[in-house]
């Protein structure tokens, strides 16, 4: 009897599962609103990838356009098909958040000339010179230059109370790649130290990976064992910021607040905020116009973001010390690569060939430094800063 | 009540002689539904979603369009290429776990050829140094293992695992030597502009001679396996090596042979995913397939016919999860559940087909 009810059950829900999926099939509709596609490396696990995520559906709420995101797509031929697959389901504009994305959307972009496609971190919009691929980037360095701000600030508290000794002020960094995305990042995190505590030195290491919890929370402990008092970090996970929070060393964070996990050590961290981008991007579409080939984001169009002060863990002042030198930057009275303010071998640094065009050969191909200034993200979006300063010594 | 009564079981299990193949299927089908009906409430339980519009989801997101059709034909056929190489290799209980290094070894030798060679020779001669490099490569990344196996009898499943780990530092050493722009790690599509050794695509259907190169794998592997002499040494050597020596075979040649042949379809594999599909390489780019193609090929017995079948099911799960998170905002992780609870039902299911539940009934009191 069971075995007999069992059976009807059975194929009851069988003949319910076809009629379902024969339904969904034929319920495809098409509206004339423009939708907007996102492929992402990983989920909301990753603090890079959530990042645009917040981003992208804020932009979209906002603008009343429909979103489609699609995550963990590989660096790989994987990007192509959901480019082209937002493509087959109605999207105007098409963002891919990862590095490694930027051929497979040059490569789909070619194949499909009405459709926008945006990368972001990429360096090969100017170069390809297709009307329909852009990149995009922020001059995330000012933010990074806040950050320090709020370091230097931290480590001479920790030389006042005579926790440290002036010479015993050594920052930790641990970075992804030795690429210039990451260098201009912890030089610029350097530099806004060095204003406000002179005497403060770096040492930075790689972890080969922009994603690995276990290598950047060995990285994080091997500088602090190294006798780093002070910690932040250009790589994905929450490895750094944790080992910090066990150790109670305090950490400059990247990406977003990770004072959740970190209440006693978390001080500031900075991060891109992508809403304006998106928006600019989409209003750009509706309205028929070009969107720029580079575009870079500041902390005026709110791009450059920095989040609360943790109290617990900054040290006092931190606020207004950051409030003063985000005017300085924000009128032009502070440069962060002012010339003036770092030395390359113990000399200024006169001129400088920059590495903008990404061809076969690593050949610096532009002239950045004028008027005393390095002119950073001015010729692409994405970072070119690659010059390794005094006062930064790389642990291989 | 009688104290000298034995003690029956609830439940006593029998070895089954052989069931009929109809049998069977009817026990795989209901165990899939079973799968369906628990993952359906799990869903229902976890998320609020209707488990139906879930499944009709997972199809649409494989079969949804003829581009997700031909793109699920291509992840098919990758997946079933590394399981047709793994598959000689298990039918002779040697447990090859590096399929997942063999395939980034033969990508990696076509990714070298594809960037020292490109433009340097003409593409046709390019395609055949590719060809030649990524199969002997990979074989010869198999036979090692498959040497120390034959010759001081080391544990080729540790052997083999340890060399992916090799492998996947290989790639991370020659990506940071090939890439562009500096710092970045990445190589990106390698002559993205001349396309100089990328396999050349049948009419319009980029995926196609992919496809058809697995077809034919698929039908000489079956042949090799199931008619030629080398076959049959082979599953003599799998059954017991004992036997196979007393009747004179060079069990070590077998061992080594067939693990030549292992890897040399793994470099295929690698040839096929670096110069037919991606055209640059990653760490990432084997894609865990070297692992799900065990699966892949255990579940189908060693037959190659049947493995289009599990592969297909591997593969239309993983195609339709992805649309799951996309159209659910469910995290990917969700998709696994389901995915790992259907998998477990149909692995699980195979214990009803080779053993038999007898339950202890009232009937027999009443006798």
């Amino acid at each position: 009897m069971f075995k007999k009810l069992l059976s009807v059950v059975l194929a009851a829900l069988m003949v319910f599962s076809l009629a379902a999926v024969v339904a969904g099939c034929g319920s495809e509709t098409k509206s004339d609103s423009l939708k907007f596609g996102f492929i992402y490396l990983h989920d909301e696990n990753s603090t890079y990838d959530n990042n645009f995520l917040t981003a992208a559906k804020e932009a979209c709420e906002k603008m009343g356009v429909e979103m489609i995101n699609k995550t963990n797509i590989d660096e790989s031929d994987a990007c192509k098909e959901a480019a082209l697959d937002l493509v087959d389901q109605g999207c105007g504009i098409i963002f891919a958040d990862s590095f490694g994305h930027e051929d497979f959307m040059i490569e789909a972009a070619k194949a499909n000339p009405d459709v926008q496609f945006l990368h972001a971190t990429g360096t090969k919009a100017h170069t390809e010179k297709l009307d329909n691929f852009h990149n995009a980037f922020a001059s995330i360095y000012e933010g990074r230059y806040l950050a320090g701000v709020a370091a230097g600030m931290k480590i001479n508290e920790m030389i006042e109370s005579g926790q440290i000794t002036a010479d015993q002020a050594k920052m930790g960094y641990v970075g992804a790649h030795p690429y210039a995305e990451v260098k201009s990042g912890y030089t610029s995190f350097y530099l806004g130290a060095k204003s406000v505590c002179p005497s403060v030195t770096m040492d930075v290491t790689f972890t080969g990976s922009w994603y690995d919890e276990t290598l950047e929370k060995e990285a994080a402990n091997k500088l602090i064992a190294d006798g780093c008092v002070l910690i932040s970090q250009h790589a994905d996970s929450m490895g750094a910021p944790t080992a910090c929070e066990a150790a109670g060393v305090p950490n400059v964070s990247y990406n977003g607040s990770t004072v959740n996990a970190c209440p006693n050590t978390f001080i500031v961290s900075s991060k891109i905020n992508w809403e304006p981008y998106f928006e600019y991007a989409i209003k750009c579409v509706q309205e028929g116009k070009a969107i720029d080939t580079d575009w870079t984001g500041t902390i005026a169009t709110g791009s450059v973001e920095l989040t609360e002060v943790n109290e617990k863990a900054a040290a006092k002042g931190t606020q207004e010390a950051i409030d003063a030198a985000k005017a300085g930057l924000e009128s032009g009275k502070i440069n962060v690569f002012d010339t003036a303010n770092f030395t390359v071998k113990g000399e200024a640094l006169t001129s400088y060939m920059a590495d903008v065009d990404s061809d076969a050969e690593f050949k610096g191909d532009t002239e950045v430094v004028k008027d005393g200034v390095f002119e950073e993200s001015k010729y692409r979006s994405a970072p070119y800063f690659d010059v390794d300063i005094d006062g930064i010594s790389v642990i291989e | 009540m009688n104290k000298t009564k034995k003690h029956e079981p609830l439940v006593h299990i029998a070895k089954r002689d052989s069931l009929p193949a109809y049998k069977a299927w009817a026990i795989r089908a209901t165990a899939i539904l079973a799968a369906l009906i628990v993952a359906g409430i799990i869903t229902m339980l976890l998320t609020g979603e209707n488990p139906l519009k879930v499944y009709s989801t997972m199809v649409k997101g494989a079969f949804g369009t003829s581009r997700r059709i031909w793109s699920l034909l291509q992840s098919l056929a990758m997946l079933l290429c590394v399981s047709l190489a793994v598959t000689p290799a298990f039918k002779m209980k040697f447990w090859n776990i590096g399929a997942e290094g063999q395939v980034l070894i033969g990508g990696l030798a076509t990714a070298a050829c594809m960037i020292t060679l490109g433009d340097k020779v003409p593409n046709v001669l390019l395609i055949i140094v590719m060809i030649v490099a990524s199969i002997s490569a990979a074989a010869i990344w198999a036979l090692i293992p498959a040497f120390f196996k034959a010759k001081f009898n080391t544990n080729e499943t540790l052997f083999t695992l340890m060399m992916n780990y090799v492998a996947i530092q290989l790639v991370s050493y020659f990506e940071m030597l090939w890439e562009n722009p500096k710092g970045s790690s990445n190589i990106g599509i390698i002559n993205q502009a001349t396309h100089a050794g990328w396999l050349p695509t049948i009419g319009n259907f980029e995926y196609l001679l992919n496809i058809i190169v697995v077809l034919a794998l698929t039908v000489f592997m079956y042949i090799y396996l199931k008619y030629s002499k080398h076959g049959y040494e082979l599953t003599v050597v799998g059954e017991s090596e004992n036997t196979a020596r007393y009747i004179g075979l060079n069990v070590k040649k077998v061992i080594m042979r067939t693990m030549i042949l292992s890897g040399a379809i793994c470099g295929i594999a690698g040839l096929l995913l670096v110069g037919g599909t991606n055209h640059t390489i990653t760490t990432t780019t084997a894609g865990g397939r070297g692992f799900t193609a065990i699966m892949v090929s255990w579940l189908a017995k060693f037959n190659p016919l049947y493995m289009i079948l599990t592969a297909f099911l591997i593969t239309f799960l993983q195609s339709g999860a992805g649309e799951i998170s996309t159209v659910f905002g469910l995290n990917e992780s969700f998709s696994d559940i389901i995915t790992g609870i259907i998998i477990f039902f149909i692995i699980g299911c195979e214990f009803f087909i080779n053993y038999k539940l007898h339950f202890r009934s009232s009937h027999k009191e009443v006798k």
